[in-house]
């Protein structure tokens, strides 16, 4: 229907090594760029900010994490602590008085040295052990922040972004602040998806299989988990300092709390792992679907066909994300980004019913 | 720096510590023959707290019968558990496994404080609030019983892998196949298990409800514990207690002398350190077994 091939049958490595391996996605990929380029035109302020935006740089960090838990295999419950810490360094740096684009990359340094400094010790285990270590950092870094005045200003304080300008173009009002996550999402999602097709991503998914394998073909797994730890790290780090700039423009130690990380590692498996596409879906589904269900219910609550008390109706957001957690993992465990796949499988051969590949 | 102080906080730290292990002793139960890491247990500890408050209080039973009514609900929680989430995860990734038992713990502690109340409610146990003063260092009676309960329930727990179900339990924990081979059911095994660790949870929400009362932060008992069942080995039963004892005392004396000059939350930063270093040093714990991977 949508697509002119009938399954995707390659017979060449060139077009198995494509970007888009089907023209019809790459049409697909142009549109939604052009209609998230105009979105500051046909959208309200209100969707824009506090809808389109965050999803954005919630994806751009769930894609961040999905190349360190899909592609390389390291588990990591502490992401919300790296993201911390690479907008706390920009915040720091900007009041400084370094330009913005240089404060971004240090920003990325800093978490991913921190980050690094967390994997190498913890890249002795895996598994379970591997979560509870980065779980111990999410705690660790948290009462850093917290308790030291130089950070975070003081206990219970919160920190102002001050203005700034990127490329010569200063960081304010929507459209700018919109545009700015978006060009932060484009550029991670180009580099995720370039990753998985160059050896360096080749090799992390060797590492993720089987690390001793690996090491057995020649992959020095200590090496890789490192620099998917870097990698990473890097890149939650620009995404927390870009929350800060675009989305927050206040930062409180809260706002990076350990249920944030959770959340992050449930936007990743929800959307299906180390999958881009399911990276945004994830993100997206995560924000907004225990919002969504607790506004029907109040409205179903309104009208009288139910009746809710107040304090139940505060905890269904609650209850909502942590029976999709279960949802997912026990009924589609490779997440949206699975019945995404199948979707489009089935308008590939449309009007047919049985696909190959 | 006086002395007394010191033996007031190793005093209460190691009773608050062997609390600990009660929480912690239902994780290693579980995991020790299903070999799942129980991140629910601080959210079923909640859980059972929040049904002892509504069995006394709303239906006016006493104390003890609505322990013993929770431990039957637990009991068959466990079990329910066992059925309809964990079975199906047989042979998936430990990263599934892991996020299922957090997503439970998410949805429990939703769900108790929604259906029952988010202020904190208080029950009584019926232990003497005066504390016990021996010389000049105070200990807290609740603690004590704490202490008391933990080391019999940490003895049971003993014994009871003496026992016939308690055998089979160590032969699945060894191996699921061979199991399977020599005819123990391995989905029984896993159950009972889960239920062990569901009545872990009724003891610790016990008392750990009448200490500080009953509301979602009981689940919060997770992080301490987490940390006993690491330093202690996740598959044994001694190490529950004798980590639970370093924990507690750590993490009692070290803030007692360094919170006053850092301004605060110490407890959790021992409690992080500790799991980290045990990761870095000795990943299976004091007494834990070291597993062999092949490929």
């Amino acid at each position: 229907m949508f697509y002119r091939q009938s399954g995707v049958h390659h017979t060449r490595y060139q077009t198995a090594r494509r970007l888009w391996p089907l023209p019809t996605d790459q049409g697909i990929v142009w549109l939604l760029l052009a209609l998230a380029v105009a979105a500051p035109l046909y959208l309200s302020d209100l969707y824009l900010t506090s809808y389109l935006l965050p999803w954005l740089i919630w994806s751009a960090a769930a894609l961040s994490l999905t190349l360190l838990m899909g592609i390389a295999g390291q588990l990591h419950f502490g992401f919300a602590a790296v993201m911390a810490i690479g907008a706390y360094t920009s915040i720091h740096l900007t009041r400084a008085g370094v330009p913005f684009e240089l404060a971004l990359i240090g920003a990325g340094l800093m978490a991913a040295g921190i980050g690094c400094i967390f994997g190498a010790a913890a890249l002795r285990v895996k598994g379970l052990y591997l979560v509870m270590a980065t779980l111990a950092m999410q705690y660790l870094v948290d009462w850093t922040i917290i308790n030291v005045p130089a950070i975070s200003g003081g206990a219970q304080a919160t920190l102002q972004t001050p203005d700034v300008r990127f490329l010569f173009v200063p960081l304010r009002g929507d459209a700018m602040l919109y545009y700015g996550a978006l060009l932060w999402a484009v550029i991670v999602t180009l580099l995720v998806l370039n990753i998985k097709r160059t050896s360096f991503g080749r090799a992390l998914v060797a590492v993720r299989d089987k690390d001793f394998a690996a090491s057995v073909i020649g992959v020095n797994p200590f090496k890789f988990k490192l620099l998917a730890f870097f990698a990473s790290s890097f890149l939650g780090g620009v995404s927390g300092a870009v929350l800060a700039f675009c989305y927050y423009q206040a930062v409180t130690p809260e706002q990076f709390g350990f249920n944030v990380s959770i959340q992050l590692v449930a936007m990743v498996l929800v959307g299906g792992l180390g999958s881009v596409i399911g990276a945004y879906l994830g993100a997206g589904f995560v924000l907004l679907v225990p919002i969504i269900l607790t506004n029907l219910v109040a409205g179903a609550a309104a009208a009288g066909w139910l009746s809710v008390s107040s304090n139940l109706l505060a905890h269904i957001p609650l209850m909502v994300y942590g029976g999709l957690i279960i949802g997912f993992i026990l009924f589609e465990p490779l997440g949206l980004a699975k019945i995404y796949d199948n979707l489009r499988k089935y308008f590939l051969v449309w009007p047919f019913r049985h696909t190959q590949s | 720096m006086d002395i007394s102080y010191l033996i007031e906080l190793l005093i209460n730290g190691a009773l608050t510590g062997l609390m600990y292990s009660m929480v912690a002793l239902g994780i290693v139960l579980i995991y020790k023959s299903a070999g799942v890491p129980n991140l629910a247990q601080g959210a079923m500890v909640m859980i059972s707290a929040y049904l002892i408050w509504m069995f006394g209080s709303l239906f006016g039973l006493p104390i003890y019968a609505s322990i013993a009514i929770a431990v039957v609900a637990m009991f068959l929680f466990g079990l329910l558990a066992e059925r309809l989430l964990l079975r199906k995860m047989v042979g998936q990734p430990i990263i599934m496994i892991v996020m299922l038992t957090l997503g439970l713990e998410i949805f429990l502690r939703g769900l108790g404080p929604g259906l029952l109340g988010a202020a904190p409610k208080q029950f009584d146990l019926g232990i003497n609030m005066m504390p016990i003063i021996v010389g000049d260092v105070f200990i807290n009676r609740e603690y004590l019983v704490g202490g008391i309960v933990a080391c019999v329930l940490i003895a049971l727990a003993l014994l009871f892998f003496r026992t016939r179900i308690g055998t089979k339990l160590r032969a699945v924990s060894d191996d699921h196949v061979s199991s399977w081979s020599v005819g123990i059911s391995v989905e029984k095994a896993i159950g009972i298990s889960w239920g062990m660790g569901g009545i872990a949870a009724v003891a610790a929400g016990a008392l750990w409800g009448s200490v500080q009362g009953v509301d979602w932060t009981l689940s919060m008992l997770l992080f301490p514990a987490v940390a006993v069942v690491i330093l202690g080995g996740l598959d044994s039963i001694y190490g529950v207690l004798i980590a639970g004892l370093v924990v507690g005392i750590l993490g009692s004396v070290i803030p007692g002398y360094v919170d006053p000059i850092v301004g605060g939350g110490t407890r959790d930063v021992v409690t992080s350190l500790i799991i980290l270093l045990t990761i870095i040093f000795r990943p299976h714990g004091m007494f834990g077994r070291e597993d062999i991977e092949r490929v």
